[in-house]
């Protein structure tokens, strides 16, 4: 039997990839754009130099389609080691760029280390989950996945790179979906919530309002009152008001200094235009001055002039917003969720827990960093540098993310077939 | 096992969904809503560019030219934006060799590859020219336009001033200035600095972050054009100016020459000068720091800053006080009794021109002691503060003890010091004091301080019999010709014209009678009348004379000072008054070797001078 004519590629996953890589292109084309170099293919200016990277994304793309799916599978922990063991060479042959430690030169070429590491993780944990004595119930076996995650995300937070060691929660989801309870979601919320408020009120009467909820849950929510009731919400209580008192201390001892600058400029605690919010305050003009239909391609004055920094990599979507205006801005989003609407689709169609599991990893890395970048470029979440997937300016998160979601599609085409 | 939770691929999708149009429901926010950021983008990349207006110019009273501007031009280069330059080309565009095209260039390079810098300084007319038929060949490269200050004549540098960047305290107090504007930092440059600087112009010019122009925003149909400052047109006497700083060289002193019939100012020096050239330009810098080093205090304009004793000068404003209160006629005599206060070698003065003319100290102790002790209460104290108190009165109304409202900056002036009671109830203590503790005033020493424009004022009141119009430097400004209120009306004495020709009578005598102590001011067929004064003081006392000519419609009254000039009023300051009002009412001077003699003469004690000489008897004071 010949595989290659059972093969069915999701052609709609292919079709958002390209769209969103060639509108990626653009953007990053007029953000560097100088009128006396409209060379498209300049090699010393980004937009020629993502050209390249495009050029080997789809070769890579390509190829990945034409491997066995298998080998994704069989190899997974090989791939997850090799990328462990580059992550740790970066620390110490890595070159430094904005503070960080997470490059490493090869000649000309500066490999990103941790891109990689995030569909190296994937492949591992889906690999683990498969196997067939394994329960998600177990303890051990959650620890086990945590474990897989966690050295990748420990060794580049050593890089000073929160930002991508941050992605390795995207994981949450799919374990979520294997069966791990919802709770998780539900107090991470809870606790992200207490954490804002707790930086923006006075803590007693944040306390006060816990309580009240407690007994409002207590007493009008639940029918039913009983001795292991009232133990519970006294726990809740207990462990939410050390969580609030514990808040100043994370905030003002672990967290680093730029870090406590950029939440503080977030809620509104600090305005810092030249400094600390510098950033989001221009990515908030450019993207607000681009109106309804957006001042047009080339034609943005914001991005243009400069004011953006990071403009092409991690603030990319601010020329999205300013040229393209609202029409092309929520376009972008829409197709970027449908992309990922569509993968949770094919992810529940897999018939291994392995590619179906490897699948939900893919949509929420994706979703976790269109998240955080649109969100911090929209001032709705603080500034973490990492890039838009398929569209910053980068090769390294550009094969990477190929990787990341072709392997998916290659799974996905011999779904049919038994693993 | 896996499909029992297959449902939860809802709850996935769910957040994606969500998450999505939350972003989308914040770009409407941004986008749709909110106006203020489309306006934020126009204010930050369309930045309006001020352009400068001239300065306006400065004139002496006969429409010379003393201040004006020159545009220069600098060759700046950013050596990052030098693309594809034919440098052996460029050398010979603006003259230089490769090797200092080199130099130049790693210089601009060290200070900074993007910023710009001065590649050459101040090219001239001719080279500009010739560069811009050439300058599209070079990248990097462009001209900057500014203005200097420039002086023609090297005179009048502390009354002028200069300009200087505006500092902190400059920006704080008027939004008008930016960061790296110029204002006038002293003298008239200062205090008609509104009347100068003109309106700035603004040109809204389309700039990157990096502040680097893109180019005129909508063709510049929304720029305004720079208003020029205004002209000033100043009381100064160019020619007399540069006389007396040329007689008070090689001296410390000031001089200050009024016109009184209209209170301007025909010549203010304070010696030692220095050229207002040396704080222009890019030089400005250091020399700024060698004046302000020099002990001499060369950047001080003493005819405002300094206060000092009056010495006998200030026997003519006793005088024509003590006439008016009418404890002395202008026929009483006194006894030159020098158990009283010390005094020189003279007969006994007769009348009250004889005192002047011969400057007696024990006549004027007892002018004083007529002036303080009116006999008005029992209580020598009592007496003493009715006294002390008319006096002080009628010191005011001659403008001592007071900022004189001169139109130049009033920081740093000095207001003299007039004693009135609560001064020596302080000083001495509450009933503590009577005349025979403040007698001194009398001669013009003890408390009494005056500024020098204070004394030239002295001058002009008495040339004009009683009143005198606010000393000032501007006559009137701009287009419109300007002129100033404060400086049209009279500030009367209060004391009859008829004493003062009695002064006027001693003042005469002074330099044309035998025994007078002012002959050296004599011009021959001037009738000068003058008053000399010796101020003692740490150091050598100081030599002082003011004078004012013709006696009959005086055209000009003046003070000069002469510091740490041994020998007295007489020998240094009455000369110099004499050369000057020659030269002023004649048009020149013909005693040649006069002018020598004073010109080269360098009578001032060296600085530092000894510690305070305590000198406690009065003696041989003219």
């Amino acid at each position: 039997m010949n595989p290659i004519e059972r093969k069915k590629y999701d052609w709609l996953a292919i079709g958002l990839y390209l769209g969103i890589v060639i509108f990626g292109w653009l953007n990053i084309y007029s953000a560097c754009y100088d009128p006396e170099h409209a060379a498209i293919f300049d090699l010393t200016l980004q937009h020629g130099r993502q050209l390249l990277w495009i050029a080997m994304a789809l070769v890579l793309a390509i190829v990945i389609l034409n491997v066995e799916p298998r080998f994704f599978a069989d190899t997974s922990y090989i791939i997850y080691l090799v990328v462990i063991a580059l992550l740790v060479l970066t620390l110490f042959i890595g070159n430094e760029t904005n503070g960080g430690k997470s490059w490493i030169k090869i000649g000309s070429f500066k490999l990103q280390s941790s891109e990689f590491a995030k569909f190296a993780t994937a492949l591992a944990i889906a690999k683990y989950i498969s196997a067939i004595d394994i329960d998600i119930a177990k303890f051990r076996t959650k620890a086990t996945a945590i474990a897989i995650a966690a050295i990748p995300a420990g060794l580049i937070l050593l890089q000073h790179d929160t930002g991508s060691a941050l992605v390795f929660a995207s994981f949450i989801l799919p374990m979520f979906r294997e069966g791990t309870s919802g709770m998780v979601l539900i107090v991470g919320l809870v606790a992200v919530v207490l954490f804002v408020l707790a930086l923006l009120i006075n803590k007693y009467v944040l306390i006060g309002i816990v309580a009240a909820c407690c007994l409002f849950y207590l007493f009008v929510w639940l029918n039913k009152r009983t001795r292991r009731n009232y133990t519970n919400i006294l726990a809740v209580f207990v462990v939410a008001v050390a969580f609030i008192f514990s808040v100043d201390m994370v905030f003002n001892h672990v967290l680093e200094s730029h870090q406590r600058e950029r939440i503080e400029v977030l809620l509104g605690k600090r305005e810092d235009l030249l400094g600390a919010g510098y950033n989001v305050h221009q990515s908030k003009i450019a993207i607000g001055s681009g109106g309804f239909v957006g001042k047009g391609f080339l034609r943005g004055t914001v991005t243009k002039a400069n004011f953006v920094p990071e403009q092409d990599t991690d603030f990319i979507f601010c020329t999205v917003g300013e040229e393209w205006g609202f029409l092309g801005s929520g376009l972008l989003i829409a197709a970027y969720v449908v992309l990922l609407v569509h993968l949770v689709s094919m992810a529940e169609r897999q018939r291994s827990t392995f590619a179906r599991f490897y699948g939900y990893s893919v949509a929420s890395i994706l979703f976790f960093h269109l998240m955080v970048n649109v969100g911090m470029v929209l001032g709705l979440l603080p500034v973490i540098g990492i890039p838009l997937p398929f569209f910053s300016y980068g090769g390294s998160s550009l094969l990477a993310f190929t990787f990341l979601l072709f392997i998916f599609i290659r799974q996905d085409a011999d779904k049919n077939q038994l693993l | 096992m896996s499909n029992k939770y297959a449902d939860r691929n809802r709850v996935v999708k769910t957040i994606f969904i969500v998450t999505g149009a939350l972003f989308i429901v914040r770009l409407a926010m941004l986008q749709l809503f909110d106006p203020k950021y489309r306006e934020l983008a126009e204010q930050q990349s369309l930045r309006p560019v001020t352009q400068y207006p001239a300065r306006g110019f400065i004139y002496d009273r006969h429409g010379e030219l003393l201040v004006h501007n020159e545009a220069i031009y600098d060759l700046m280069v950013i050596p990052r934006m030098v693309k594809g330059l034919d440098t052996n080309y460029f050398c010979d565009a603006v003259g230089i060799t490769r090797d200092d095209f080199d130099a130049r260039m790693k210089k601009a390079r060290t200070y900074s590859p993007y910023s710009p810098s001065i590649f050459m300084k101040q090219i001239s007319k001719e080279e500009y020219a010739r560069w811009q038929n050439k300058a599209f060949r070079f990248k990097g490269f462009y001209i900057s336009q500014r203005t200097l200050r420039i002086y023609d004549r090297p005179i009048a540098a502390q009354v002028l001033g200069y300009v200087g960047e505006v500092d902190q305290a400059d920006l704080d107090r008027d939004p008008y200035y930016r960061m790296g504007d110029y204002i006038g930092k002293s003298g008239l440059e200062k205090s008609y600095e509104e009347v100068l600087r003109g309106v700035k112009g603004k040109k809204i010019m389309h700039v990157d972050a990096l502040n680097r122009e893109i180019g005129p925003y909508q063709n510049g149909a929304l720029d305004t054009l720079p208003i020029e400052g205004c002209n000033l047109y100043t009381t100064l006497d160019a020619d007399l100016q540069q006389y007396a700083e040329e007689l008070m060289a090689n001296k410390r002193g000031c001089v200050v020459a009024i016109e009184p019939s209209s209170g301007e100012v025909l010549a203010m020096v304070s010696a030692p000068c220095y050229d207002p050239n040396l704080l222009v330009g890019r030089i400005r810098g250091d020399n700024y720091r060698a004046l302000n080093a020099n002990i001499a205090k060369p950047m001080q304009n003493r005819a405002l800053m300094e206060q000092y004793p009056p010495g006998s000068i200030f026997k003519v404003a006793q005088a024509v006080v003590a006439l008016d209160l009418g404890v002395i006629q202008p026929n009483t005599g006194f006894v030159c009794d020098k158990s009283l206060v010390g005094c020189h070698n003279h007969p006994s003065a007769q009348t009250v021109p004889d005192a002047i003319k011969m400057s007696c100290n024990p006549y004027f102790y007892q002018v004083y002691r007529r002036v303080i002790q009116q006999n008005h209460d029992k209580s020598a104290n009592r007496d003493s503060q009715y006294g002390l108190t008319v006096w002080h009165d009628y010191m005011l109304r001659f403008g001592f003890g007071k900022q004189l409202d001169i139109d130049l900056p009033k920081g740093g002036m000095a207001s003299g010091n007039i004693p009135d009671t609560s001064f020596y109830n302080r000083w001495y203590g509450r009933r503590r004091w009577n005349f025979r503790t403040i007698y001194s005033n009398s001669i013009g020493q003890g408390e009494v301080a005056v500024v020098p424009l204070q004394m030239a004022n002295l001058a002009a009141t008495v040339a004009n019999r009683g009143y005198y119009i606010t000393p000032h430097m501007v006559r009137f400004y701009g287009p419109d010709s300007v002129r100033d209120e404060r400086y049209t009306t009279r500030n009367e004495t209060g004391i009859g014209r008829q004493h003062f020709e009695v002064a006027i009578r001693g003042m005469y005598g002074a330099v044309h009678e035998p025994g007078g102590t002012g002959h050296r001011a004599d011009v021959p067929g001037l009738d000068v009348c003058g008053k000399t004064g010796t101020a003692e003081n740490k150091g050598n006392d100081h030599s002082v004379f003011i004078a004012f000519a013709p006696r009959e419609n005086p055209q000009i009254a003046l003070a000069v000072y002469v510091e740490n000039a041994a020998g007295g009023g007489g020998s240094w300051a009455a000369p110099i008054a004499g050369l000057l009002i020659e030269r002023y009412i004649n048009g020149e001077v013909k005693r040649k070797d006069v002018e020598r003699q004073y010109r080269e003469a360098a009578p001032c004690q060296k600085l530092p001078l000894p510690p305070h000489k305590a000198k406690k008897s009065k003696k041989k004071r003219q």
